[in-house]
């Protein structure tokens, strides 16, 4: 049992001397009698490390984790280089607060602008702030930026994940603002309808690229139509798919948001992950979270300051466009290292292999019969078969041999994703055992 | 220093994927970015001791003193980070089937157990990422509680004067109105106008409570009341949960709902700014409201249910929330357990009152009586004599090699430090801020002109606020 | 404090200079000593609506941020380029740099005498 209270009793005992009390309790006598606990707290006592550990252990231990994935849908599974993981974990940038106070906090300050630039480049946007909670809250932040007092509505496209709708949803109903979803059309969002669903109340339209079903969206002409409608367009990206992908930039995104955990963040049952969120100049004032900008000291050298600080809640209160007033350092300190190690060469020959694998895998399962591909047209790293047998099964027997399989959709599809991590004998096993159940 | 783009040399590099074993397939060009993005090309080394360079020129608890008020910057421990980092955690995929994350379903329900125990809640939901995040949802609970009744005619929610910029933000991003309440001399709630604010347009309050002065509202209870019988529910923010747990519950307290920030409470680390875990806990009058989906226990199984809560208010976060900060919260709350728990705070509140002790015969302290865990320092006077400012004692500070407190909050009180020490610095350390802080006040005394050049030992002078937010250079720019 | 004696003031510290049927408005000195160095602008488009006593902009500091207020209802006529592309002019010339330009009023706001204002000032001091 430990508390990490280092004074021990008799410095503890010296300064309730010096306050003139004998008990601790005398400090809390501002506290109405009738309101106080009482008793103790019913909860475990306290253990020792070993102990705590050996607990923890356990439960880790109850969890399986698979040593062949192939499941994305929001989520993927990347090789994360070990100095990745090393730096984030140096104790200064662990255990430090939101850099308020430049002078002491130039790492994480330089870190953050590192991080920006990174962003910035990868999105082909000119602006970046210094991350959000996670893509899902990106892209909901990204549509509470593009409101003004006539344009309300905020469009997305069916196609985006299944979370970021439903987060995007929460977060306009929270504005009551409305939010209308584009219908799809073979796996990619419908223009028809988005060009009926558009109007001059439209104040934005949310695509995703590549979309849930891993299909690229046609997404310079997705622009053109909202833009002749003078909405505003936010692409949301996967980022290691722009290692090789058209921009957003190129694509005449307003504003771009990304999940960033692809870039160096384990799975991790969901989170941390990282929201990346850039726009373009004219929509930089709008946008919500830290923001890191170059200045000098009072001696003339270069160094690095939170600004444009009078967007955020702790000036603007009640007036403020969000509540937000934190950012995800340690893990866009991840992505920046990451982006460190795999250099520009580094990321394209991931993207380069995520994207031939997966149309190695999608060949070979596609030749099953009952696992044909379900939309037409080019894809990333994700694709949608049918399932020739009840998914579950399919899922079970796949368990057996250490393979998680593809998301199961609502539909009895499968949603498989292949990554750099998965080598050619286990796509091979994998179409294997496919076969054998198909043959069932 | 150099940023990492100015080390770049052409064609060095980390060898870190072997080569593709597929044929390789390669992306129709109409789809292809023109460029690639100018990513730094470096040397695992010229990256380690790049980062390791910037690691230097930043300052966290393990480096020393960080009594920012209202932040609970306590002592992060490692064996947090070592659980966090469990294969068994770290390798899960969010969408498992449920019988393979059984592990991760019962950190999430021991979490949800113990968290609720120590606020007086019956549920919790670990989806909000960080405070302000968790602020959002519980509002958001308390908008669809009357929302489901048929209330329509609730729309305000109630701020004191003395809150954090986060609750008023919230209540507007939760499409609410917000109406100010002002302060009494203490800090607390002036209970005559809070009666006149509230009426049958009170969808709730957001309180903090002890408050940002540092003191516990004595008149809780009836303040709660007074929401309560005006219809409407009750906010905690958890931002100064430190100082009572163990003595007294915001449940005991009449509220309703409370947002927790594991990174401060809970010893999770702040990470230069996140991530952290906006956990928030409910009475049972608000639990068919919670995000979705909700881990529910059957018999010796977990499960995940996304259809339990037809009256949820939604999402807040893709998946499950910060699953990684919960497990090092989980890790603290074991280890500290029903003694230690109280026992943090018991320290925290005995820290904040020595440290206001020592330093009254030479500061002045806005903070009167017994306080919780922060007390608020006031430079007004000396402002109005000498010139010499909150910022001018925060910059000496620096100098000296701790951090300072937090500076101009709560707004209420001009040119003010709010200090929080935490229970996990010694009397030793405190002893010595003491002489610190004594001599920064003497050289103030003697020489304000010279405190406005401070910080002189800093990697950094003061930085140029204004150029930076007129001129806004965001980016490092490779034209140059 | 410097209060011409050609203007008309606002209770929130806006100066202005009437001109046939229209006004142009600015911030006062005091209004910048309180801001400090401002570092941006946010003004409304010529042909927007604004009502009086209605925000119609803000002016930001590093640290704070000010609403300003229109003194008339009307439209917005002109905006003045220089306190957009340079904030830094309003703090150095306060009432030669005014912000917008307001026509077409049908409404004003309650205007103080250079004397009223100065007596606020002391007030509020």
């Amino acid at each position: 049992m430990g508390s990490y209270v280092p004074s021990n009793q008799a410095e503890r005992q010296a300064m309730l001397q010096s306050l003139g009390v004998s008990s601790v309790k005398e400090l809390y006598d501002a506290i109405p009698p009738e309101v106080l606990l009482n008793r103790e707290l019913n909860i475990p006592e306290g253990k020792a490390e070993m102990a705590v550990r050996d607990q923890m252990e356990a439960l880790a231990a109850k969890n399986v984790v698979f040593p062949s994935v192939f499941r994305g849908a929001g989520a993927y599974r990347h090789y994360i280089p070990s100095i990745a993981k090393y730096i984030p974990a140096k104790e200064e940038f662990l255990t430090s607060y939101t850099p308020y106070q430049a002078e002491i906090s130039q790492g994480v300050l330089q870190a953050i602008f590192e991080f920006q630039t990174d962003m910035c480049e990868l999105m082909g946007m000119p602006v970046a702030n210094a991350s959000v909670y996670d893509g899902s809250t990106a892209a909901a932040e990204a549509a509470a930026m593009c409101r003004e007092r006539k344009r309300q509505k905020t469009l997305i496209s069916a196609t985006a994940q299944p979370d970021t709708i439903q987060v995007v949803r929460t977060y306009c109903e929270a504005a009551n603002a409305e939010l209308v979803v584009v219908p799809a059309k073979d796996g990619r969002t419908d223009k028809d309808a988005l060009r009926q669903l558009l109007d001059d109340t439209t104040a934005s339209f949310y695509v995703q690229q590549p979309n849930y079903y891993g299909l690229l969206e046609d997404c310079e002409e997705l622009g053109q139509i909202v833009h002749e409608k003078g909405a505003k367009y936010i692409m949301g990206c996967n980022p290691i798919a722009l290692g090789m992908l058209k921009t957003p930039g190129e694509c005449g995104a307003d504003v771009a948001t990304a999940e960033g955990q692809p870039l160096g963040m384990p799975l991790s049952f969901g989170g941390p992950y990282l929201g990346i969120m850039t726009c373009t100049e004219k929509m930089m004032r709008k946008m919500p979270g830290r923001i890191v900008g170059q200045t000098v000291d009072a001696a003339g050298e270069r160094c690095f300051v939170l600004t444009l600080q009078a967007r955020e809640q702790h000036i603007r209160r009640e007036k403020a466009s969000s509540n937000i007033c934190s950012n995800q350092a340690l893990c866009a300190l991840t992505a920046t290292v990451y982006l460190a190690a795999m250099g520009p060469g580094g990321l394209a020959e991931v993207a380069s292999q995520c994207y031939s694998k997966a149309h190695y895998a999608a060949q070979q399962i596609s030749a099953i019969p009952g696992f044909e591909l379900q939309y037409q047209g080019e894809y990333f790293h994700e694709f949608v078969t049918g399932c020739p047998v009840c998914p579950e099964k399919l899922m079970a027997e796949l368990e057996k041999h250490g393979i998680l399989g593809g998301l199961p959709l609502e539909g009895g599809q499968i949603l498989w994703c292949v990554t750099e991590r998965n080598s050619k004998e286990e796509i091979d096993t994998l179409v294997q055992i496919l076969k054998e159940v198909a043959a069932q | 220093m150099n940023l990492i783009f100015e080390n770049s040399v052409p064609g060095r590099k980390c060898d870190l994927v072997p080569p593709c074993d597929v044929p390789v397939c390669e992306m129709p060009q109409g789809l292809r970015r023109a460029a690639a993005p100018r990513l730094p090309e470096l040397s695992e080394t010229d990256i380690s001791r790049h980062y390791t360079k910037l690691a230097e020129r930043t300052y966290g608890v393990n480096n020393g003193f960080y009594p920012l008020g209202s932040c609970t910057m306590k002592y992060n421990p490692r064996i947090n980070e070592e659980m966090a980092a469990l294969p068994g955690f770290t390798g899960v995929h969010p969408l498992q089937p449920e019988h393979t994350v059984q592990g991760c379903l019962e950190v999430m329900a021991l979490a949800e157990k113990y968290l609720c125990e120590i606020t007086g809640m019956d549920e919790m939901t670990f989806q909000p990422a960080a405070g302000a995040h968790g602020e959002l949802t519980g509002v958001l609970l308390i908008k669809q509680y009357h929302k489901a009744r048929g209330d329509h005619k609730r729309t305000k929610i109630i701020v004191p004067d003395s809150a954090h910029g986060t609750n008023p933000a919230t209540a507007v991003m939760a499409g609410f109105t917000c109406v100010n309440v002002p302060s009494n001399p203490e800090g607390g709630i002036d209970l005559d106008k809070l009666r006149e604010a509230v009426g049958e347009d009170t969808a709730g309050l957001m309180l903090t409570n002890p408050n940002t002065l540092g003191i516990f509202d004595k008149n809780i209870l009836e303040i709660t009341k007074i929401i309560r019988e005006a219809g409407g529910l009750s906010y905690y923010d958890g931002a100064n949960l430190n100082a009572i747990m163990g003595e007294v519950r915001p449940g005991d307290m009449g509220f309703d709902v409370v947002h927790l920030n594991l990174h401060k409470t809970f010893s999770t680390p702040h990470g230069g700014g996140g991530p952290g875990s906006g956990a928030v806990g409910c009475k049972a009058i608000l639990a068919p409201y919670l995000p979705k989906p909700h881990p529910v226990r059957d018999g010796d199984t977990l499960h995940l249910t996304m259809e339990g809560y037809p009256d949820s208010i939604g999402r807040m976060k893709a998946f499950y929330g910060n699953f990684l900060t919960v497990v090092r919260a989980l890790t603290y709350v074991l280890t500290l357990g029903k003694e230690g728990i109280p026992e943090a705070s018991h320290n925290a509140v005995l820290n904040a009152n020595y440290l206001k002790h020592e330093l009254e015969d030479t500061y002045d302290i806005h903070t009167k009586g017994h306080c919780m865990h922060e007390f608020i320092i006031t430079l007004d006077k000396m402002h109005k004599e000498n010139g010499v400012t909150a910022t001018d004692i925060a910059k000496a500070m620096l100098d000296e090699g701790i951090h300072p407190p937090t500076m101009y909050f709560p707004l209420i009180v001009p040119e003010d430090l709010m200090v929080e020490p935490t229970e996990t610095e010694s009397k030793t350390t405190l002893d010595e801020v003491v002489r610190i802080m004594k001599k920064i006040h003497a050289m103030a005394l003697e020489d304000p002109a010279h405190m406005h050049e401070l910080p002189v030992n800093t990697v950094i002078r003061r930085p140029d606020e204004v150029k930076a937010a007129r001129e806004p250079v965001i980016r490092y720019s490779f034209d140059k | 404090m410097n209060i011409p004696k050609n203007l008309l003031y606002t209770k929130t510290h806006e100066w202005v200079e009437e001109d046939g049927d229209t006004m142009k408005v600015g911030l006062t000195e005091h209004a910048t000593e309180q801001l400090g160095d401002l570092v941006f602008i946010n003004l409304p488009e010529v042909g927007d609506s604004v009502e009086a006593e209605g925000e119609f902009g803000d002016v930001e500091s590093v640290k704070a941020v000010s609403d300003v207020l229109s003194p008339a209802t009307g439209e917005v006529t002109a905006v003045n380029e220089t306190a957009l592309d340079s904030p830094e002019a309003v703090n150095a010339d306060p009432y030669g740099v005014w912000l917008a330009q307001i026509g077409n009023i049908t409404a004003k706001r309650e205007l103080l005498s250079p004397e009223e204002y100065e007596k606020l000032l002391e007030e509020e001091a």
